[in-house]
């Protein structure tokens, strides 16, 4: 690592996205600066570093700043690399692929409908969307048996891509549970994740980034009444 | 008996599917095409994607790869001796990489509406199209191609804007692509079209016309 490298992190605590960011650096073991914005008033900084989507993370390396949670992670693992270092991407060119879909998976087609359980205006929303996110993490179920070979990540013995994707929305299934009673993961459903989530909320990384849950659950409600006052507007 | 060489699931009027065959022709890698019905999709494909069932998908040495983004990248790091994809610097590859995922989330969503809807409706979106537009096309600045000399990553991913965009807006009568909005890109789809790999792999105009005028009549029917 080069003598005079400086790193800055925008996020919020409780973004899964900001979450992925932070914990890759952390992984990494590379100096951050990490800075907590309020996304009622975001600061210059972000606004001029993310000008297309104005949302964090936002890491900037060296004055030149990088956007995307995914984007961020495939970058500070390109850039900090080397002996001793762990990876986050696997180095065979196949496995590759695979992390990347089943990251691109996560943000695609699990996200979203996770994301409508809070986001619902009605009862009846809420447990379609719940339907649709328990049909959606069942895959991911069947592939952590095939990406993990017995071991204890999605990566294999540390964490790795797919496992900060997924792991970073830990916090936000946790307070979906004490919100409205609705488990994603299970012991009964989801075994091999059920597990898996514990292992990952262990780690030193995640000890070190994931906040509290209540913090999340306070998000979610807030989330919860800017859906409502928005529909009830129009 | 190991399955080997190079295949992909496509289907000829794709824009996914085609950033394959530009990747694989780029780089001179031979492949086997099998073009699709997606209206009863073949039992291989649906072995090979189960998840989500969709094409282009890759088949190297029987191993199956989803997701065209995801492909490409897959390709270039396979074939490292030959035409470089991505770009060399990390930074580089991020901007790429950032890019191609708005593209994608931003510029496919805004340029869809434009297909389905008419008069002032269509009016109004296809100025929403241009503004998403106008802000991928300030990656282009001032280079021949989003790659810099030679097309590389972010032109494979976004290269079919310059073949279907002209469909689409003959079809729903709407200029979207024009010079006095879009200049940067305008002369960008002539260049990337210009260049052979690219020419080689382009799906039939004509066919391409027919086969969206009879889904766009359908789609405005139904509205």
């Amino acid at each position: 690592m080069a003598a005079k490298e400086e790193l800055k992190l925008l996020g919020v605590d409780v973004s899964p996205f900001a979450i992925r960011a932070h914990m890759a650096v952390v992984i990494k073991g590379v100096s951050c600066e990490y800075v907590v914005e309020d996304l009622s008033n975001k600061s210059e900084l972000l606004l001029s570093s993310n000008p297309v989507y104005k949302k964090v993370p936002v890491l900037i390396h060296n004055g030149k700043p990088i956007c995307e949670s995914l984007v961020i992670v495939q970058y500070v693992d390109e850039i900090f690399s080397g002996d001793g270092v762990p990876s986050i991407l696997p180095t065979d060119p196949y496995e590759r692929a695979i992390a990347r879909f089943w990251a691109a998976y996560v943000d695609d087609k699990f996200f979203p409908v996770l994301r409508g359980i809070v986001l619902a205006l009605t009862e009846q929303e809420r447990v379609e969307k719940a339907t649709e996110t328990l049909a959606a993490i069942e895959p991911l179920e069947e592939a952590f048996a095939m990406c993990s070979k017995g071991k204890a990540f999605f990566s294999g013995d540390s964490i790795g891509y797919v496992d900060l994707a997924l792991g970073s929305l830990l916090v936000w299934i946790e307070a979906i549970r004490r919100m409205y009673n609705i488990e994603i993961i299970s012991a009964s459903k989801t075994p091999r994740l059920s597990a898996w989530a514990e292992r990952f909320g262990e780690s030193a990384a995640a000890k070190e980034v994931l906040p509290e849950v209540d913090k999340a659950v306070q998000f979610g409600k807030m989330l919860e009444a800017a859906a409502s006052a928005a529909a009830a507007s129009k | 008996m190991a399955e080997k060489g190079v295949k992909v699931f496509g289907m000829w009027a794709s824009p996914m599917a085609i950033r394959v065959e530009w990747a694989l022709r780029l780089k001179g890698v031979e492949y086997e095409y099998v073009d699709e019905d997606l209206g009863n999709k073949s039992e291989a494909l649906l072995r090979y994607n189960p998840v989500t069932k969709k094409i282009p998908v890759l088949v190297h040495d029987g191993k199956p790869i989803a997701e065209s983004t995801i492909i490409v990248e897959y390709i270039d790091e396979t074939s490292k001796d030959g035409y470089p994809l991505m770009p060399v610097d990390p930074y580089e590859r991020a901007q790429a990489r950032f890019w191609a995922r708005f593209a994608e989330d931003k510029c496919n969503a805004a340029l869809y509406p434009i297909f389905v809807t008419t008069g002032e409706a269509q009016r109004k979106v296809v100025h929403e199209a241009q503004q998403c537009l106008k802000t991928l096309e300030t990656a282009l600045k001032g280079k021949k191609f989003f790659g810099g000399d030679s097309v590389g990553y972010l032109d494979i991913i976004v290269g079919w804007f310059a073949h279907w965009l002209p469909v689409i807006e003959e079809v729903s009568g709407a200029s979207v692509v024009t010079d006095e909005e879009l200049p940067l890109m305008k002369a960008w789809f002539d260049r990337f079209l210009a260049v052979d790999m690219i020419k080689a792999a382009l799906p039939d105009r004509d066919r391409l016309l027919a086969l969206n005028k009879a889904r766009r009549e359908q789609l405005v029917s139904s509205a």
